[in-house]
């Protein structure tokens, strides 16, 4: 690793930028294929109802409409599968029931697809849309946990009683109550994890088409993962083999998750294309978005911890229960078991930790992945319980966590998870630093002077990436292997075409993962391009989440550059009359060691493609394909710290400064990174203080557009102290961790806890997010009574 | 002007800025049949200082009443309050006439036109402020009225205070606080499903005594008053007496 001016390590500018700054990207609303036709689906408004005969004979009628198909033409077809099987406490597996593409029977929430109808334009089909008429005797419905839990509650599901879909454990009951009752102290607390809706800047959209010729059908389609959507659709809902059916995720708009899963209008449209024999093309607007892009978080959890006299942690015991939503989308299950449960060790000693987590279904858009998927949920409860405990025990909330902080790795949790390495005093240190954390109190006086009332709050965390291996996940019941494949293709004038099955949609890894290739190829960095996206160029990939790209797919493409240059020695041995042992490689030369004898890495290159003068046995060609299936998490972990100041008047929270101090791992690009932070931290201070999906009880979207679902803009946010301290991942190459979702992990609790540190002296010691001016108000107004 | 008042009747409907229509007619709650454009019409994006009075034309965008030397001269409460509206994508197509006219109970301009006491002018007859703005998305206008202008009086003294909707930066509460002479009006906006009202109470007490003090101790009753995900009635009647406050404090 050379380190050059574009090498690991560079700030080098994206080779996106040119394509995304001015209007040449290239999503998948801006492909159009001959003889499309455009699919408007038609959504269910009522939350639960049984729906009897769909009348479409009106719309078939209308101008320019080519189909309209509802629940019963695709009788038939597989229903939407759902990739992570959870066993609850007493062995018995989760309620699975069916997810039909369109409706059958029941409708279970507002924005249910219920029938698509094709037509040559998408206003003559969105118009005939208005004309089917759909039977339906509507049924009370339950859009909350509360509700889903209360006796005699209408049920979203015949086969899932109480709506529960499972009832999870992790972690050591008998030793977590044990040491309860060996404690000192025990602190309690209730947290809500607020319901997000993911709100990426592209809508969904897909067009499918089937080619009678070659019986292929291609879709395309805004997707963090390919690959896995090809899996998905193909095998479980269409019955279509790998090589029929082509899935291309061109650029896509951000994710942060909600493309993680495979969709219902995917399949739906698929289809359609098949029945028709005609390119079908959908693109979801803003309004339906709100009502079908997965939505994230939704917890109601009860946690409490056991301390000694010293303030020591002895036990936690977290009950969460969870909204799955609807219909069990691709990853639903899993983010708020083993993605949330093995959490709770945090970056602390705590020697027993018990997590149980009770999930149901209700009548609201069903729930998956978002920024951070289950991290954040595990974060915020843990470092809102740390704070408490402080406050209650009157430690120093530093100290406190400083006290407690693993300081030897690896280091085994007592909720599954392995840390490989970490220094947790080390992010601390830095960010107290940084924040000018010791100079709080003059700036507290500063603002009391103005009659604001300030605080600041911190948070320190770990959170875990990449998740792995295969067979320990399979073991607890996925039903995808979370590897990533890499191949390297060096052509025969040393240029290099890279293909990765990791996805990019934002996160820059045509530039991060060209600097990886260039740096250790010796490459120029304009010589190497990233290849992503297309299922009929790329190997394998399981895609994009987690912050899995470049500890997993950085490590694929990793391992096959040293696979290419292992050959390429070969062939340089040959041509310098050397033996293979003797042959160094670097800077992009091949050398006979000791001596200046030496082929450039573009001569071996050509010698591949042009074997005149070749070793005997050796294939022809310089191209490598490695998969990679880590042997573990990768484990970041930072402190994050922020400072806000609150007006006692109308409650408005001003967030007035934002510290990260993270440990990512090795930085192959550190202006990527940073902006991948600010990224994130936005997101986290949006559920900290602005986001908010509210259901009304009969199931009725209540923030259903920007008027009021607030979504964080730049002028709400301070300019960030972006701080690293890095140790390197141990079992990967690269030594690299994962930072698209520290941001939205480690923040919230840290603005939260700052909000209620300011609020304290008027006697508030709580507050749920987000911390919205009426809420602060009301709560003063409760604690001055 | 002939021309489209011509075009109006029927399924047509005037568009200006299109920042209130289009969302209207995005979630399928207006269908218009045509839409006629004001934007051809000459005339109607001027601003004029008439001594006592400074009126803005129909087509004036909020950016450029906000940016008018005359209104931030002569009536910079007006100025500061264009410059409030939505962001600037909305403040670069919206305009007055489209927003007295849409009358949404969340608009600014409704407050400023009664606490001002504005006269909306239009292209057959002059209605004053207090006769205009008649409840949620209510107005005196005919189906093919256009309004040509908004003439405003100049104040002594005005300054607008507004608690935004942090998602739609539309009105939770808005208070207009003008003095002419010895009068004094109070205007609120986004706090009442029907639109903007006066605050007698608050008014007197001014009257007697121009302080904030004078109406840091009057509510509004949260009885008439909106309830929504931002703020419920109870803290929507608080932020009315915070923002008139607010505005007595800003006018010096
Ligand atoms: C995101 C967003 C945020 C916003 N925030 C705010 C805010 O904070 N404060 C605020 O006050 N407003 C806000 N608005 C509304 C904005 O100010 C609009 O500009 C205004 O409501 C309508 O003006 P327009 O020119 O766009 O009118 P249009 O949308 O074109 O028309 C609105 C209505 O008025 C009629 N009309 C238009 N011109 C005339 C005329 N000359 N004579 C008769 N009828 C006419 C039209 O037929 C239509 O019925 C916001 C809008 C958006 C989209």
């Amino acid at each position: 690793m050379s380190g050059n001016g574009t090498g690991i390590g560079a700030s080098v500018k994206r080779k996106e930028d040119t394509r995304f700054l001015t209007g040449r990207g290239r999503y998948t609303d801006d492909i159009n294929l001959p003889g499309q036709l455009y699919g408007y689906i038609l959504r269910s408004g009522m939350a639960h109802a049984k729906i009897g005969t769909v009348h479409t004979d009106a719309a078939k009628a209308a101008p320019g409409v080519h189909a309209v198909f509802a629940g019963k033409d695709m009788e038939g077809v597989g229903g939407i599968p759902t990739g992570w099987l959870i066993h609850s406490k007493d062995g018995s597996p989760m309620v699975e029931p069916p997810h039909p593409a369109l409706a059958l029977g029941k409708v279970r929430y507002v924005g249910d697809c219920v029938a698509i109808v094709v037509a040559e334009t998408a206003d003559q089909a969105r118009a005939a849309a208005n004309l089917i008429d759909v039977e339906r005797e509507e049924l009370p419905a339950v859009a909350s946990i509360k509700a889903a839990e209360a006796d005699g509650a209408p049920q979203v599901f015949d086969e899932a009683p109480g709506n529960v879909c499972y009832d999870w454990e992790v972690g050591d009951k008998a030793a977590t109550d044990a040491a309860f009752e060996a404690a000192d102290h025990v602190v309690s607390i209730d947290v809500v994890n607020n319901r997000l809706i993911p709100n990426a800047i592209e809508p969904r959209a897909a067009i499918a088409n089937y080619d009678p010729a070659t019986g292929e059908y291609t879709l395309y389609t805004t997707s963090q993962n390919p690959h896995l959507t090809r899996l998905l659709l193909g095998a479980f809902v269409l019955g279509l083999p790998e090589h029929k059916l082509r899935i291309v995720a061109p650029d896509v708009g951000g994710g942060f998750g909600s493309k993680i899963p495979h969709y219902a209008e995917e399949a739906i449209l698929t289809w359609t294309a098949g029945q028709l024999g005609r390119p079908v093309k959908w693109t979801c607007d803003r309004i339906d978005a709100f009502k079908s892009d997965t939505h994230g978080r939704d917890h109601i959890s009860t946690a409490r911890l056991a301390l000694d006299a010293d303030g020591k942690f002895l036990g936690l015991h977290v009950s969460t229960k969870c909204n799955l939503g609807a219909y069990l989308s691709t990853f639903a299950t899993c983010v708020p078991t083993y993605l949330y449960g093995i959490l709770f060790a945090g970056p602390y000693t705590t020697p027993a930790v018990y997590c149980e987590v009770k999930s149901f279904f209700t009548n609201t858009v069903p729930v998956d992945a978002l920024r951070g998927a289950g991290r954040p949920e595990a974060t915020y409860l843990l470092e809102r319980l740390v704070d408490k405990a402080a406050s209650e025990l009157g430690m120093d909330r530093v100290e406190i966590r400083r006290q407690n902080f693993i300081r030897e790795f690896p280091y085994q949790t007592p909720v599954a998870l392995q840390y490989d390495q970490g220094d947790y005093d080390a992010t601390l240190d830095l960010a107290l630093e940084a924040s000018d954390w010791d100079g709080f109190e003059a700036r507290r006086a500063e603002s009391a002077a103005r009659g604001k009332l300030r605080g600041i709050g911190i948070s320190t965390f770990i959170e875990a990436c990449g998740i792995a291996p295969s067979a320990v996940v399979g073991s607890l019941g996925a039903r995808a292997g979370l590897y990533e494949s890499g191949s390297v293709r060096v052509h025969p004038t040393g240029s290099v075409s890279v293909f990765t099955g990791t996805h990019s949609h934002g996160q820059g890894h045509e530039t991060t993962f060209a600097q990886i290739v260039s740096d250790m190829l010796g490459v120029d960095f304009d010589a190497v391009d990233v290849v992503h996206g297309d299922s009929a160029k790329i190997p394998f990939g399981m895609g994009t989440y987690g912050s899995r790209s470049l500890a997993v797919g950085g490590t694929a493409i990793y391992l096959a550059v040293e696979k290419v240059i292992e050959k390429g020695k070969k062939i340089a041995a040959h041509l310098l009359e050397a033996s293979v042992e003797d042959i160094e490689f670097e800077n992009g030369s091949f050398t006979v060691a000791g001596t200046d004898r030496s082929k450039s890495l573009g001569e071996v290159a050509l010698t591949a493609y042009v074997p005149h003068n070749y070793p005997e046995g050796l294939e022809p060609g310089l191209e490598e394909t490695a998969f990679y299936d880590p042997l573990n998490f990768t484990f970041p972990a930072g402190t994050h710290v922020a400072e806000v100041e609150v007006d006692p008047e109308t409650g408005e929270v001003d967030l007035v400064a934002v510290t990260g101090s993270d440990d990512v791992g090795r930085i192959i690009n550190p202006m990527i990174v940073a902006g991948q932070l600010h990224g994130g931290l936005a997101h986290g201070i949006g559920q900290a203080l602005m986001e908010e999906c509210v259901y009304q009880d009969d199931g009725q979207l209540e923030t259903g557009s920007y008027m009021n679902y607030t979504m964080p803009r730049a002028a709400d946010l301070p300019s960030f102290s972006i701080n690293h301290n890095t140790t390197l991942c141990t079992h990967n190459p690269l030594g690299a961790k994962g930072v698209g979702e520290v941001g939205s992990i480690g923040v919230p609790p840290a603005v939260i806890n700052a909000v209620i540190d300011a609020l304290r002296p008027l006697g508030v010691h709580d507050m749920s997010m987000p911390a919205t001016s009426q809420r602060v108000w009301q709560a003063i107004q409760q604690a001055q009574g | 002007m002939d021309e489209a008042v011509a075009a109006l009747g029927g399924g047509a409907k005037l568009i200006a800025g299109g920042q209130s229509l289009l969302p209207v007619m995005k979630l399928n709650l207006a269908a218009p049949t045509d839409l006629v454009s004001l934007a051809g019409v000459p005339g109607l994006a001027d601003i004029a200082d008439g001594g006592d009075s400074v009126t803005v034309g129909a087509m004036c965008t909020h950016t450029q009443v906000a940016g008018s030397g005359i209104v931030q001269a002569r009536i910079p409460a007006l100025a500061a309050m264009a410059d409030g509206i939505g962001d600037a994508q909305v403040r670069n197509a919206g305009t007055i006439g489209g927003s007295v006219a849409h009358n949404d109970p969340a608009a600014d301009y409704p407050a400023a036109c009664v606490a001002l006491g504005a006269t909306i002018v239009t292209d057959r007859r002059e209605i004053h402020a207090d006769h205009f703005f008649q409840g949620m998305f209510m107005t005196p206008l005919e189906d093919d009225e256009v309004i040509t202008a908004v003439r405003f009086p100049v104040p002594e003294r005005a300054a607008y205070a507004k608690f935004a909707n942090p998602a739609s930066k539309y009105a939770v509460a808005g208070v207009m606080v003008a003095k002419r002479g010895t009068g004094v009006r109070v205007a609120v906006t986004g706090a009442s499903g029907d639109g903007v009202f006066r605050v007698t109470e608050m008014e007197e007490a001014l009257e007697d005594s121009f302080s904030a003090e004078a109406v840091a101790g009057i509510g509004v009753s949260s009885h008439e008053l909106l309830s929504d995900t931002a703020a419920n009635a109870e803290y929507r009647a608080h932020l009315v007496t915070v923002m008139a406050k607010r505005a007595v404090e800003a006018c010096g």
